[in-house]
């Protein structure tokens, strides 16, 4: 239906800014989780044992984004030539590829791999270090990968959903990737800090721009903002991590298909 | 000797063409499931280009486009059905109608919502993958603009009758589908309040964002 709309709430590997130290933090997260057992309503969603614990998190975001990512965004927005904002987009995206790459890799993706390695070349050569991106002109297609899909690929299952302090909607499996995820930024070996922490901060506001319009259009669409954001969260999540396992899209699948219309 | 021959073949391949065109006729009437969700996109895609009031934020100019072009090309009745579920069988005519009336409003909104947004894009429908005798075909498409090609895939029903065309009764965003997607909120709604607390929570929804 809508196409940014869902764009919006779903960028799991976008969260490549928090701080060193951040493995021990989610261990510990997890080790919290499973010490509280798993508490279920009435509603429980068997995906989300977790519900109590990851609504009041997802409340907790929303407030942090009103006072700050919010605002800032939108003063980004509004200060920013959109060409600028594309350029710092591609310069991001660039990285992510260079991420995409290993991680095609590592999943034995030979078209997504070589597509990758040729994006990054071609971006950072020719692109200015990976502000424009020549590679889609060239139709170089982006095979986006994180670490929690090559988990995926070999097996490992979701686990539950969880909602990350800040970083939003995720799941077990995808937060466990996500110190490696981490480390395979490049930004993260950025060596005088301040400027690391600049281009962290930049990373941020940039991807909470991207999604300003979509959040609206999110907003309007659900009856329970929570519950649907999981939803499709989870339901894009699965099928790009059935691709990865490469076993999405098979021609013949039924996915979506609903009953006949019922008669009077 | 040779004109005559040539005159024969000449009004041969004539018939010939006469009559691929008359075919070519009947066929347009049942056009096909992937060339009509092609036709519709540049449809819309062309009109909203077109439009200057659009580009400044007139979302009700949008909301009439979509009403006039995709609206009579969707089976809401099989979507709201089954996005309901169960209960719909238990509700009465009216609550059905009701049911119907608000979501459609709601997804309308919605769709006209994130179309404003669409600037340069194109749609791309991928090769169809289906038999001539199928009752429900999936139609993909990607679309694409700048940044990476959004996947947006329909189910499509052969509607009954000859040329009487396909009508859209699901959709796929980026892996999500619509109707999978509405069937677990709508249930929250009816097992807390059953199908009138549904009615009235689309209603809510859709006055709040009237207000906008």
């Amino acid at each position: 239906m809508t196409t940014a709309m869902t764009e919006g709430v779903l960028r799991p590997e976008e969260p490549h800014f928090i701080v060193p130290g951040a493995a021990r933090t989610a261990a510990l997260l997890l080790g919290v989780l499973v010490l509280a057992g798993c508490a279920s309503g009435p509603q429980a969603h068997p995906d989300d044992p977790l519900e109590p614990y990851n609504r009041s998190m997802t409340r907790f975001n929303d407030a942090v984004d009103a006072a700050v990512l919010k605002p800032v965004a939108t003063a980004y927005q509004q200060a920013t030539p959109a060409p600028v904002r594309t350029g710092v987009s591609n310069f991001f995206s660039n990285l992510g590829d260079a991420w995409s790459f290993v991680n095609n890799t590592l999943q034995l993706r030979a078209e997504g791999a070589l597509s990758s390695f040729f994006r990054v070349g071609i971006n950072t050569l020719m692109g200015l270090g990976g502000v424009l991106d020549v590679a889609s002109e060239m139709g170089l297609e982006r095979h986006k990968q994180d670490f929690g899909l090559t988990l995926g690929r070999w097996g490992m299952p979701p686990g539950p959903y969880l909602v990350l302090p800040v970083l939003g909607p995720s799941t077990v499996r995808d937060t466990l990737a996500l110190p490696v995820d981490m480390r395979g930024n490049p930004v993260r070996h950025v060596d005088p800090i301040p400027a690391r922490n600049s281009l962290y901060a930049l990373r941020v506001v940039d991807t909470r721009a991207n999604l300003l319009r979509a959040g609206e259009v999110l907003d309007g669409a659900a009856l329970d903002k929570y519950s649907f954001t999981r939803d499709v969260f989870l339901q894009v999540r699965s099928q790009r991590a059935a691709d990865a396992a490469g076993r999405g899209r098979a021609p013949g699948s039924d996915d979506g298909r609903l009953p006949p219309e019922p008669q009077e | 000797m040779m004109n005559r021959r040539f005159l024969g073949r000449a009004v041969a391949s004539l018939a010939a063409v006469w009559a691929l065109a008359v075919t070519g006729a009947v066929h347009a009437a049942d056009e096909a499931p992937d060339v009509m969700v092609q036709r519709l996109s540049t449809e819309v895609l062309d009109a909203l280009r077109a439009d200057k009031s659009v580009k400044a934020g007139d979302l009700d100019k949008v909301i009439v486009l979509v009403d006039k072009t995709i609206m009579p090309n969707v089976n809401f009745r099989r979507m709201t059905a089954a996005a309901v579920g169960p209960g719909w069988r238990k509700a009465s005519p009216e609550q059905q109608k009701r049911l119907q009336d608000e979501f459609k409003t709601l997804l309308v909104r919605t769709y006209a919502g994130a179309l404003a947004q669409v600037s340069d894009q194109t749609i791309n429908v991928k090769p169809l993958r289906a038999s001539p005798e199928d009752k429900d075909v999936l139609v993909r498409t990607e679309v694409r603009g700048r940044g990476d090609p959004i996947q947006l895939d329909y189910w499509l029903e052969k509607t009954p009758g000859q040329g009487t065309g396909w009508k859209i009764y699901n959709l796929n965003v980026l892996g999500a589908w619509l109707v999978e997607t509405y069937r677990s909120q709508f249930a929250r709604e009816i097992n807390a309040k059953g199908i009138d607390g549904l009615i009235d929570a689309l209603a809510a929804r859709n006055q709040s964002n009237a207000k906008g």
